[in-house]
């Protein structure tokens, strides 16, 4: 299986990063000889194992439903790039 | 008196306990022989003055119950600080100022630890020399121009070259365990579930998992017993009985059995690492260990499955990164092109290159062959040790199959750094505790690791046989001090 250059930038658009031609190619390379090393679990036959998708093997703990921190909007919009008194701005989306 | 930046966590707590000297004076020497090594590059954010603050805080009202009795502890800069600036080695948190603190650093600092400075590492963790962070390559003390391995490699630099006492990492494929080994020291990795995950800057959730690093066992076992703890407030944290570890260590392991896994004499491998496991074999014998061959046939399989795993969940952690609640912006047009920019230019290559990876591999029609596929053999890989541990107490490998490479040696090939991590990544799939403690060096005075791997939960014996064997190896680093101005 080879990534070709349509499927690298149709991923970049999924994952939200832009990317230039030249980067993408360069890309595209990497990722093939990574996937090059990844085909090796191809080898395997996994059809009746169980997939592992928690090490831990806990069920997740229920808590109350209760407020445990108050007037934290501060605290919050602190680091936001950009924002007023009680918002994060962010650029037009209804057009 | 030796000088205080080279004596150990555990002489360090018995003199300030001893009052022979004070917080403030340890404080002071850490801060001044950091401050005359910025060559190494090891800090990406100094609290300096702020802890010299503190320390004297301590020495005029000392609590001397505390087990870090004013310790000033510099830590991996993926720990999120309360109102110290946490970067996780990236541009796109270039400014970004917790307003919390990780459980896994509060702990330290209830046991009476004050934040030295945060340490430089690779981006988000990914990496396995520190040359993926946005803040620069770090260097190894060992020798110049050399890595100090990822991704704690600000962490093992700082700590190898007596900047701090004792630090902290994370580990998700190797990155507390590769540059102990590099550098010389210890790094042990706890099993998935005992130090909490919160506040730590997520790369791969089912993964992560934060652990000491020091200059000697005992210091680890010390670390280990703070930071190991039941947390709400991840739900991930498994409540078990936690050792007193440092009391409890002992050499004394008479008749525990190590197994030797075959599957981990790799193609390739150089004869100093061989001939450092079969001297490593020998110690334990010495030790009183019984040694038996085992095998973990699915070994050749991890570092695929992991290079599924770890980008498939840090493409879905690293969603978080859209330039509108924290972190860097980039301008845009619209909303989606201002997160295209925003992720281009605030991700580094690397980071971009598993994002990209990850979202493959989760992505429709890919799912069962990529993510599925790899998470049954997950499951292959954990039956592996499971099986291995019906025969044997702990595993014995080398922890890497190098020594430290140069800095750019390995940076364009992103499959042959990867491969660094053979030895390490195993042990994270199957969320099992690992340490790597120093145990010789190569033919260029590099020091070279030897990893103990052990039962879910069994720190206390992994610690035991690291503290057996460090005595009968008797490792020491040569530090020159050449990067000192």
């Amino acid at each position: 299986m080879t990534i070709d250059l349509k499927t690298v930038k149709h991923i970049s658009k999924l994952a939200r990063i832009s990317l230039e031609d030249k980067k993408a190619e360069k890309l595209a390379d990497d990722m093939n000889s990574i996937f090059e090393f990844i085909e090796k679990l191809n080898e395997l036959k996994t059809e009746n194992i169980e997939p592992l998708t928690s090490i831990a093997e806990t069920t997740l703990r229920f808590r109350e439903d209760k407020i445990t921190s108050n007037n934290i909007r501060e605290k919050i919009l602190k680091n936001s790039p950009e924002k007023n008194d009680d918002f994060f701005i962010v650029p037009k989306v209804v057009e | 008196m030796t000088e205080i930046t080279s004596l150990s966590l555990f002489e360090l707590i018995k003199n300030i306990k001893e009052k022979k000297i004070s917080s403030n004076e340890v404080t002071k020497s850490f801060v001044d022989r950091s401050e005359k090594s910025k060559k190494l590059n090891a800090y990406v954010t100094e609290n300096f003055e702020n802890c010299l603050k503190l320390s004297k805080e301590f020495d005029n009202k000392p609590n001397f119950d505390l087990k870090l009795p004013g310790i000033p502890i510099a830590v991996k800069d993926l720990f999120c600080t309360n109102e110290v600036r946490t970067t996780a080695g990236s541009n796109i948190l270039n400014n970004f100022v917790p307003s919390y603190e990780s459980t896994v650093t509060q702990n330290i600092w209830n046991e009476g630890g004050i934040l030295l400075g945060k340490l430089n590492c690779d981006e988000f963790a990914m990496g396995s020399s520190n040359e993926t962070s946005f803040f620069g390559n770090v260097q190894n003390p060992i020798a110049k121009d050399l890595v100090p391995g990822g991704s704690s490699g600000g962490s093992s630099s700082a700590l190898a070259a007596n900047l701090t006492p004792v630090t902290i990492g994370t580990d998700t494929g190797g990155s507390i365990r590769q540059p102990a080994s590099f550098t010389g020291t210890v790094g042990l990795k706890p099993t998935y579930g005992s130090c909490s995950r919160y506040g730590i800057v997520a790369f791969a959730s089912s993964l992560d998992q934060a652990g000491p690093m020091s200059k000697d066992v005992k210091d680890s076992s010390i670390l280990l017993e703070v930071v190991s703890s039941f947390d709400k407030k991840d739900s991930t944290s498994i409540d078990f009985k936690r050792n007193n570890y440092s009391s409890e260590l002992t050499r004394n392991i008479k008749g525990i059995k190590i197994g030797i896994p075959k599957e981990y004499r790799v193609d390739g491998m150089p004869n100093e690492i061989e001939n450092l496991w079969k001297k490593g074999i020998e110690y334990a014998k010495d030790c009183g260990a019984e040694i038996i061959d085992i095998s973990l046939p699915h070994t050749s399989y991890a570092l695929p499955t992991y290079y599924i795993v770890a980008p498939a969940e840090a493409s879905s952690n690293l969603a978080r990164y859209d330039g509108v609640k924290y972190g860097l912006r980039s301008s845009g047009e619209s909303l989606i092109d201002m997160y295209e920019k925003t992720r281009s230019e605030g991700f580094g290559e690397e980071v971009k290159r598993r994002i990209m990876i990850g979202t493959y591999v989760l992505s429709s029609g890919y799912y069962d062959a990529y993510y599925l596929k790899a998470q049954k053999v997950r499951q292959l890989i954990k039956q592996d040790f499971d099986q291995a541990y019906n025969k044997v107490d702990a595993i014995l490998t080398p922890s890497t199959p190098s020594s430290a490479f140069k800095i750019g040696e390995k940076s364009n090939d992103p499959v042959s750094m990867y491969l660094n991590d053979i030895f390490t990544v195993p042990v994270n799939l199957a969320g099992l505790p690992g340490i790597s403690i120093p145990a010789g060096t190569d033919k260029n005075n590099y020091p070279l690791g030897l990893q103990i791997i052990g039962k879910p939960f069994d720190e206390q014996t992994v610690l035991n046989i690291a503290y057996s064997m460090e005595e009968k190896i008797g490792y020491k680093n040569n530090i020159t001090d050449w990067w000192m101005e």
